[in-house]
């Protein structure tokens, strides 16, 4: 009790300071960032004498490997060793939450790019030459590329998990409306710039240490001592910052950092590999494609009765993150939306594609774009805009979730009435109507986007961090944390909280590099969790710390330690500003043998899940917004741009507004891209057909919203994020979803005739071919 | 030996001018801020600067240095982005990406920053949508570009929206370049630069799709570079016919006054053929011999109804349509040894009308579904000649025989052009792979020609006349 009162002491006492500091920082890499000083995994120095790797992976989705012949290959000048399952010392065994992937194929492979071999040589470029030489002969097995094929075959992960609340099945017998459809939304690909990598270098005492692009050290750390059968003592994972992340390092940065590290324990000698965008898009996962039905009911004054929705998760050949991606499909089933009778259920289904993972929304955007669609096809039935069915049945205070959780400082309302007050919605309604009366070539849509995300693993063991601060003798200080700083700005709040606990500049604060030596057994940077669960425990330990130095203070100041306060690198007695600064306080605190390191743990409180009943209260909060989006689309050449995307979110009281602006629009784009140009092919035979930057499309700057514009709504914030500054990672991705109903109602505008469909992403193809469709010449 | 001045350091190497310009500066010389984001020229993470010595002055332009050979960095100014930092402070343009937070992770910020500086130092009208142009080949997957749009209307206004830009005086003065900059002229005229004796191999001239292509395979053979071959260069116009050397970029074309005032609308349409970055190495010869069915610059000059002339290795010519030129897949009229040396056209003219025309998924950057353009005459609204070309349709980049010589001598009708559709219709035979499906290509196909009318005489006809509404 003590802890949490002298906890929201401090929270409300930063709040004050903090309004100063949360306007003028900058991301505090960005001064490395814009002179290429910063480092990233293929910027590391290596030892000399370091071998390249490059990975050798299955030209067939399924089959049994009959023969390969290596010889050729190792024959090559240059080569070092090539490496297989055989070379395994531990288990050939990579999965997280089910252990159904290997490391390097034994017998079959199950997907085109799955890792065979690796091949070690003195540079990158030889060993690409050796793996040219490789001779494989696969026998066929049969090729499951979609969800529903695997269905059809039984080709499942685990069983099939169901979400409900109410009965919806009677519920519909009293509708007024009923309507059924399917959707479809295709996978993603993270297309983090910097493609996937690991350097490993042997320590002593068969120690090794790798530097990895991983969100999740403690993963790497763990797997690669079970793939190398020895204790996780003697792996150290050091990461500095990615190139990016979106989810797509979380799980799957392991294999690359295992192989890297499996070859120096052999070889004793260093080993770096960087995939190339080809491998890393050809052997990576990717978001999930969902294939879906839906049943949706309504009452007559158009309130959501029931609903109720099948998903078809294509998890790929192995479970990766998949199961609890399926579990966020089914918490965001019903979006913003209160509805009383819900039953869905999801099924991972198993195909020979690379296994998917996470990214960005983590299976919530999937959901969401179910109902949206069933909101969409009820409107468009009952002849309503789908904005009036939206606005009938937002989210209340104490509603209640399919999963049980009763929803409390509810923002979904607030945030759609002020989207709507201040951006004047029905004059923007108006504007699109006059627009496609004046215009027969070029055709206007608009659509609303609600979100509501939820915040927290919703694995309840997974949401915890440490923080560990050193106050170095000269007052400088150190802060570890088990954050992983890919671009969102972690490191930044993390010195926030630290420059504002012990009101020191942030010169004074250096944010190290995430080790697993010095903060183990952590979850990964993920589910928007990371400044909210790091940011907690860096507060925590910043606070020992001041409690611990007030005490020092008041000894040499003579005065009790309440009186004592930290500010402007000084220490204050009563509000007063006394002759002892902050590096002196430090300097008497060393004197005095007082510690001045403090490692402190974080567990988010209140959240439980129980998966027996599929009920709980899985999230500490929830993230709303809402967002209105405007196309024109082109209906010469079925080409669009957005025109504008005007939101209003919740970030509770935001600690660093530039930072977190940042990744509304960062997120805002990633979702528009999936709706629209993001099109991931692969042919019946499971090869990658998007398989490079110029056959997959992500936005540039000439294609995003030509106007973005985000109000913060007004809230009081939530306590349990960090200084009240809500997560704010993945929610604004699914506004993206709104682009998808906004293009189809410029297309219906344009050809009545049109069938409304739900296959997802409507690309410049899909558009013009719904332009014109019943539309003869 | 390669020789040229990387940032402020002379270089001569002995190296392989076939390796890429990217590998060489960031594991030959260890300057990392150039990041490697794909090696196709589609992210623009490794965007460095070249420049060149023109008549006393530099001339520096940005490539993607991942499919740029090193070899044609002899006697050049490479800037990496190490190259244009200040010591202990950032330059305009890296603090304008700060201030309005336009990094994130950071991988691709030195290539927006290299591209930002190119275009400070650029000759270009410092407005807000040459910015945009200068950034349009760097991806970003963080930002969603908001905040880099600040960024560079910020750099704008440093520069001052002047209509020609700074002097590298006035640059360095400005902290947006550092001040080795002025010795680089100077320098570059006594770098001994003579020309690299070039092997028998494959001819590589800005190599933006053989790089892409094989890499591996030119990083390891021998390469005949020739973009700098003077007699494979310039653009010249006598008689109303233009004649452009295979060497000259896009982005030649782009800066070409004279070609601009006959295609007005050339800068629209060359904007939509990839990068700057790739624009400022792709040569046409290049564009011309890779054969893809779907090569913009291909289209544009079938539209013309141009001749290319062909060079053996004695200096043999001879001449040929380029409409006969593509035989199949891939296939050409080219024999071992020869070298397109350049392509000729008559230009538009008064009665004559131009347009062109491609949709991709994404407009920028991104290669064509269907590309299309078109070359008319028409005189008291009788067309009196046409050309029309199409791409990504067949194995090879389409001249239209039938549809224009069925538009030729007909009136300028809605009847006519509905008809010609027709024709066009029959004779493509699209695909369904990747960029689309064939019902696609054919529609869209078809949509395009509808377009060049309407852009080219949009009084006379509207989509409605056209495509009839349900």
């Amino acid at each position: 009790m003590h802890k949490n009162k002298s906890n929201s002491t401090l929270d409300s006492k930063l709040d004050a300071v903090s309004i100063a500091l949360k306007q003028s920082i900058k991301n505090l890499d960005s001064y490395t960032h814009v002179r290429g000083e910063s480092l990233y995994v293929d910027d590391v120095n290596v030892r000399q004498g370091t071998f390249h790797a490059v990975v050798f992976d299955s030209p067939k989705a399924h089959g049994k490997i009959k023969h390969i012949d290596y010889s050729k290959a190792e024959a090559l000048e240059g080569v070092e060793r090539i490496f297989t399952y055989k070379d395994v010392p531990g288990q050939n065994q990579i999965g997280g939450i089910i252990p159904d992937e290997p490391l390097f194929a034994e017998d079959d492979v199950h997907f085109w790019g799955m890792p065979i071999a690796l091949i070690v040589a003195k540079s990158e470029f030889i060993a690409r030459q050796a793996r040219a030489l490789i001779e494989i002969e696969i026998e066929d097995l049969p090729v499951i590329t979609t969800a529903k094929q695997a269905k059809a075959k039984g080709s499942f992960i685990n069983a099939p998990r169901s979400f409900s609340l109410g009965d919806s099945e009677k519920a519909f017998a009293n509708c007024e409306y009923v309507f059924e459809g399917e959707t479809f939304s295709n996978g993603q690909e993270h297309l983090y710039i910097e493609s996937q990598g690991a350097y490993a270098e042997p320590l002593e005492n068969g120690t090794i240490k790798i530097t990895s692009s991983t969100q999740g050290p403690t993963s790497v750390q763990s797997i690669t001592a079970r793939v190398l059968g020895i204790a996780m003592h003697k792996i150290e994972v050091d990461v500095t910052r990615l190139g990016g992340g979106f989810g797509g390092k979380e799980d799957q940065a392991t294999p690359w950092a295992v192989m890297a590290a499996l070859a120096t324990y052999h070889l004793n000698q260093s080993v770096k590999l960087i995939l190339n965008r080809h491998d890393d898009l050809r052997m990576t996962g990717k978001r999930h494609p969902y294939e879906s039905t839906y049943k949706i009911g309504l009452s007559k004054d158009l309130k959501i009765v029931a609903y109720e929705a099948e998903f078809l998760q294509n998890s790929g050949a192995a479970a990766d993150l998949s199961p609890a991606i399926a579990e966020r499909t089914l918490f965001h089933s019903t979006n913003s939306y209160f509805v009383p009778n819900v039953t869905t259920k999801v099924i991972s289904c198993k195909t020979n594609l690379p296994p998917n993972t996470a990214f960005r929304g983590f299976g919530g955007p999937q959901g969401m774009f179910v109902i949206e669609s069933a909101i969409a096809k009820a409107a468009n039935e009952i002849g309503v805009s789908a904005r009036t069915i939206q606005e009938a049945n937002l989210l209340d205070e104490n509603d209640t979730f399919s999963y049980g959780q009763i929803a409390k400082k509810v923002e979904a309302k607030n945030t759609w009435d002020s989207a709507k007050h201040i951006f004047n919605i029905d004059a923007l309604e108006q504007e699109v109507e006059d627009f496609n009366k004046n215009n027969s070539v070029f055709k206007k849509g608009l659509a609303l986007m609600p979100i509501t995300f939820g915040i927290s693993f919703t694995n309840t063991p997974m949401n915890h961090a440490r923080a560990l601060v050193h106050i170095y003798l000269d007052g400088s200080v150190g802060i570890s944390t088990a954050a992983v700083e890919m671009g969102q700005g972690v490191n930044t709040k993390m010195m926030q909280i630290a420059a504002d606990v012990f009101s020191i500049p942030i010169s004074k604060i250096k944010i190290e590099t995430t080790n697993t030596t010095r903060v183990a057994n952590t979850s990964p940077s993920a589910a928007s969790s990371t400044a909210d669960l790091n940011g907690k425990a860096t507060l925590m330990a910043c606070n020992s710390l001041v409690e611990r130095l007030k005490i020092v203070a008041s000894e040499i100041l003579s005065t009790s330690g309440n009186d004592i306060s930290l500010q402007h690198e000084s220490v204050y007695v009563n509000g007063e500003k006394s002759a002892m600064t902050w590096t002196e306080l430090i300097s008497n605190a060393m004197l005095k043998r007082v510690a001045l390191t403090e490692n402190a743990h974080y567990a988010t409180p209140e959240i439980h899940f129980d998966k027996t009943k599929e009920k709980g209260h899985p999230f500490a909060y929830h993230v709303y917004g809402t967002a209105i989006i405007t196309t024109t689309v082109d209906c010469t050449r079925g080409t669009y741009e957005f025109d504008s995307v005007k939101i209003v979110h919740d970030y509770g009281k935001s600690m660093s507004e530039g930072i977190d602006l940042g990744q509304v629009e960062g997120a805002l784009a990633q979702g528009i891209g999936w709706m629209t140009m993001e099109e991931i092919a692969y042919n019946d035979d499971g090869k990658l057909l998007s398989n490079a930057l110029s056959t997959y499309k992500i936005p540039d700057i000439f294609s995003v919203s030509k106007e973005v514009e985000v109000i913060p709504v007004e809230t009081d914030g939530n306590d349990m994020a960090i200084l009240k500054s809500k997560a704010v990672g993945e929610p604004p991705l699914m506004y993206g979803i709104g682009a998808y109903f906004a293009l189809q109602n410029a297309i219906k505008a344009f050809n009545p005739n049109y069938d409304l469909k739900f296959h997802a992403p409507l690309t410049p193809e899909k558009t013009l071919m719904a332009l014109y469709e019943n539309k003869h010449l | 030996m390669i020789t040229f001045i990387l940032n402020n350091k002379t270089i001569k190497t002995p190296e392989h001018s076939g390796m890429t310009l990217l590998d060489f500066v960031r594991y030959e010389q260890r300057l990392t801020g150039t990041k490697i984001g794909c090696r196709e020229g589609d992210c623009g993470a490794c965007t460095v600067l070249v420049g060149t010595l023109e008549n006393d002055t530099i001339n520096y332009q940005t490539i993607t240095s991942c499919i740029s050979p090193l070899g044609n960095a002899h006697g050049k100014h490479i800037v990496t982005v190490e190259g244009t930092n200040l010591k202990d402070k950032l330059t305009a343009q890296q603090e304008a990406m700060k201030a309005n937070y336009a990094t994130q992770c950071g991988f691709c910020t030195p290539g927006f920053v290299v591209s930002l500086t190119g275009f400070a130092l650029s000759n270009s009208e410092k407005n807000y949508s040459n910015a945009l142009d200068a950034i349009g080949g760097n991806i970003c997957r963080c930002t969603g570009y908001k905040a880099i749009e600040k960024a560079a209307l910020q750099v704008c206004e440093q520069l001052h929206f002047s209509s020609e830009g700074l002097s590298t005086h006035q640059l360095i003065e400005n902290e947006f370049i550092p001040a080795y900059f002025a010795t680089i002229t100077e320098r570059l005229k006594d770098l001994e630069a003579k020309d690299i004796n070039q092997p028998k191999g494959k001819y590589v001239s800005g190599g933006t799709d053989l790089y892409v292509q094989q890499a591996d395979h030119l990083a390891d053979n021998s390469v005949h570079l020739i973009a700098e071959k003077d007699y494979l260069k310039g653009i010249s116009i006598e008689n109303n016919s233009c004649t452009i050397g295979t060497n000259s970029t896009v982005s030649d074309l782009w800066n070409h006054n004279a070609l601009n005032a006959y295609f007005p609308k050339l800068k629209d349409h060359l904007k939509l053929v990839s990068s700057e970055q790739i624009r400022n190495m792709a040569s046409f010869g290049g564009n011309l011999v890779n054969a893809s069915p779907i090569g913009d610059m291909t289209i544009f000059f079938l539209a013309l109804n141009s001749a290319v002339t062909i060079s053996d290795e004695n200096g043999k010519e001879r001449q040929t349509a380029l409409k006969n030129f593509y035989q199949a897949y891939k296939t050409y009229d080219l024999n071992d040894g020869e070298l397109l040396k350049s392509i000729h056209f008559k230009l538009p003219s008064k009665q004559s009308f131009f347009n062109f025309e491609k949709v991709c998924k994404r407009t920028h950057l991104d290669i064509a579904s269907v590309n299309s353009a078109i070359h008319m005459s028409v005189e008291n609204n009788i067309i009196s000649e046409a050309h029309v070309s199409i791409g990504g349709v067949a194995a090879i980049p389409k001249y239209l025989h039938d549809t224009s010589k069925f538009l030729t001598g007909k009136s300028l009708t809605s009847e006519t052009i509905l008809e010609a559709n027709t024709i066009l219709q029959n004779e493509i035979s699209p695909i369904s792979d990747v960029r689309g499906t064939s019902d696609y290509k054919r529609l869209l196909g078809r949509q395009l020609f509808f377009a060049h009318f309407t852009e080219l005489f949009p009084k006379q006809f509207t989509l409605n006349d056209f495509v009839q509404h349900a």
